[in-house]
């Protein structure tokens, strides 16, 4: 997999885009061992209202590039493109008058809260940094979003973070980013933490805040069920690099790269008539500071052949609007 | 596969468990913890029985109970905990309470042993994976450090570990996660023992690395025929791989039953709330998923009725009033128990929800419409 390549990419004239992501590189310095590329030669595109998944397993640079595109740190080389300027380039003061249109949820919602700070304060922080709107109308925006993430405003905004739920504390991050009315919202794995029950919660709030205020999601997670309940594309990625983008109903009936195949047939049904299937995959991820030379997954997949070790496969469409970066996908007619 | 009208894995099983002691009895379990708050009852009268070489899945959210009960059979439960008068926890027939002190020692670690969620805190970072294998191995078993460092390799290899002796001398850091949840089971499995209990041995791994250690759990079981308690949020890891499942809520099992019978056959409302909130790899993307709603409840001196009637559209007055207790109906099999007094696909709890769907709301004021069918 080591997709290289922008053949998934759309054009600006056909589609709305709100994000569009080149040759994206991420390295990270280790000291001795030298450097490593978390994220290497990555692009993506989401167009307006969509909503693109990630998935992968960790390791893969699913979370670096959420914070690239934040620019929490700055990318190694690459350009981020949001709303047509590029947010690599830009300088910090540009930068932090542009932050506002895009926000992230992270994966732990009780660490990601200041534990000091009232309710109210944690989310009306953004608009603070903002400036420009009277005491009155903040808190009239602040009990509002409070009210819609499903929390009582005369009860929760005087509280402190430890006094609420895992779930209700992924409210009130959901409140936070969204108060401040971005066009983006990163969500980097938001429901790994929850419970079942209360994951669907926080995964329907999501979707009718995405409906409420025409949002527009990155949303990355582990979860395969998760990733193609909420996403209108979803992009399969391994040690930095991406092997597949298509739409989840597509992909999930018929993945063309191997390791999206290993994947699916790795989550656990729960059905006991559903004999557990024999996983395609061996072994770890190899160590991104020396990665496998040509394809990355060649290590792991049952398909490999000597082209795959000579040569880096491009991402091609191999189906409409289905694009994989692999020699041998599967059922290639 | 039912014949006149009887479960057959049902009857079978029944008929196993009576010729057999089970290799862990447990029976009224209370395990409550004295708190600044008042007293949490996070274990509160949890009967099961786990007989050799089957696998009982035991589900619940956080804050169900499901670890602390692990942990009273594992005798390491935290000083502050007190196991209720009544309650008896027996291992191949006999009461753990009466071991002397040699015996307990032969038992918990040896014949008994754990798997835990983290396989990063359940190793010690300082020691090497040679000296941890080989410190367990000595402690229970009569051999030299150089019988314990090949039988240490042996288990490495057994657990599906890539160059067994180079690892014995690294460290866990040195290890994925994956790799060190193969040692955490190669350590468990030292000493061969007749239970293993895996507490989340998979919640921190990936879906591909899950599915490489539950089938390496169930090898390893077959092997040795040993019992095994499987403890999981999520139904999807035990409904392919347990013989049973109990399912717990708010410190009690609310249902029990063959894994098939209960997957077919669920009664209790949550249950079925908890199968229907899980987001379906066959189900078109955004389809809405059918959350519960609320959350789980505190388990300080809690209220009497039943745990989940804030959350239940079927709870009526009765439920609020009277805490229902674990039977069964006759109607699944007698191993099928349920905690409920208007279960699902009854008279009883169709006409409970019809009421509530005509009042618009639960007894306990939970606003209920056609969508909220179970």
């Amino acid at each position: 997999m080591a997709g290289t390549g922008t053949a998934h990419l759309r054009e600006a004239d056909s589609h709305d885009l709100l994000l569009t992501v080149r040759n994206l590189v991420v390295e990270y310095d280790t000291g001795r061992a030298g450097k490593v590329q978390a994220v290497s030669d990555v692009s993506f595109d989401i167009a307006r209202g969509e909503t693109l998944g990630v998935v992968g397993e960790s390791g893969c640079g699913k979370s670096t590039v959420a914070k690239a595109v934040m620019q929490l740190p700055r990318p190694t080389s690459g350009e981020v493109k949001f709303k047509g300027a590029d947010l690599a380039a830009m300088s910090p003061r540009e930068l932090r008058s542009t932050r506002r249109t895009f926000q992230m949820i992270f994966q732990d919602p009780i660490s990601s809260l200041n534990p000091l700070r009232k309710v109210r304060h944690i989310v009306s922080e953004g608009l603070d940094v903002a400036g420009g709107r009277s005491r009155a109308e903040k808190q009239a925006m602040v009990d509002d979003i409070l009210s819609v993430v499903g929390l009582d405003p005369t009860v929760a905004g005087d509280r402190r973070p430890h006094e609420f739920s895992g779930g209700q504390c992924q409210r009130i991050s959901i409140a936070r980013a969204v108060v401040v009315e971005p066009e983006l919202v990163i969500c980097d794995e938001p429901v790994s933490a929850l419970d079942v029950s209360v994951q669907a919660q926080i995964l329907n709030l999501l979707e009718d805040m995405k409906e409420r205020y025409g949002l527009t999601l990155l949303f990355i997670a582990h979860d395969l069920a998760v990733v193609k309940n909420v996403s209108d594309r979803v992009m399969v990625m391994y040690l930095g690099k991406i092997c597949e983008v298509a739409s989840p109903d597509v992909l999930y009936a018929a993945p063309l790269h191997p390791y999206t195949e290993a994947l699916l047939s790795a989550i656990p049904e729960p059905d006991p008539e559903v004999v557990p299937t024999q996983l395609t995959l061996s072994g770890d991820l190899p160590s991104p500071i020396d990665p496998p030379s040509g394809c990355r997954f060649r290590t792991r997949c049952p398909r490999a052949e000597a082209l795959c070790t000579e040569e880096e496969p491009r991402m091609r469409e191999v189906r409409p609007d289905h694009y994989v970066a692999c020699h041998f996908p599967l059922s290639s007619v | 596969m039912t014949v006149n009208g009887k479960d057959i894995d049902a009857v079978t099983q029944v008929l196993q468990q009576d010729t057999e002691t089970p290799t862990l009895a447990v029976t009224d379990l209370r395990v409550w913890f004295d708190t600044p708050r008042g007293m949490v009852r996070a274990v509160d009268g949890v009967t099961l029985d786990v007989a050799p070489g089957r696998t009982l899945g035991i589900v619940g959210e956080s804050g169900s109970g499901k670890s602390v009960l692990s942990r009273a059979v594992m005798n390491i439960l935290a000083p502050s905990a007190v196991v209720r008068s009544g309650s008896r926890i027996e291992f191949e027939g006999r009461d753990t309470a009466t071991l002397g002190r040699e015996e307990a020692r032969k038992l918990w670690g040896a014949r008994m042993a754990m798997v835990f969620q983290d396989p990063m805190t359940s190793l010690t970072p300082v020691l090497t994976i040679g000296a941890q294998l080989t410190e367990t191995l000595r402690r229970h078993l009569p051999m030299s450090r150089s019988e314990a460092l090949d039988r240490a390799e042996e288990l490495l290899e057994w657990v599906g570990i890539p160059e067994p002796r180079k690892r014995l001398k690294q460290y866990p850091h040195n290890l994925s996660g994956g790799m060190r949840q193969r040692v955490v089971i190669a350590l468990a499995l030292a000493c061969s023992p007749r239970l293993l209990i895996a507490d989340e041995p998979t919640t921190a791994l990936d879906v591909t690395v899950q599915h490489q250690i539950l089938a390496l759990l169930e090898r390893l079981q077959r092997e040795q025929g040993m019992a095994m308690v499987l403890i999981t949020h999520d139904l999807g890891v035990v409904a392919g791989r347990s013989d049973e499942i109990a399912v717990m809520y708010a410190g009690r099992v609310v249902e029990q039953a063959p894994t098939k019978v209960l997957f077919r056959e669920m009664r209790h409302p949550y249950t079925r709330a908890l199968v229907g909130s899980i987001p379906r790899i066959s189900d078109p993307s955004h389809t809405r998923l059918r959350a519960i709603p609320g959350r789980p409840p505190t388990v300080v001196d809690p209220p009497p009725g039943c745990a989940f009637a804030a959350r239940c559209p079927h709870a009526r007055p009765r439920c609020l009033a009277e805490t229902p207790v674990l039977t069964t109906d006759g109607t699944t099999g007698d191993r099928h128990r349920h905690a409920c007094f208007f279960p699902v696909g009854t008279p009883a709890g169709d006409d409970a929800w019809t009421t509530n769907l005509d009042e618009g709301r639960t007894a306990a004021g939970l606003p209920v419409d056609s969508r909220s069918v179970l």
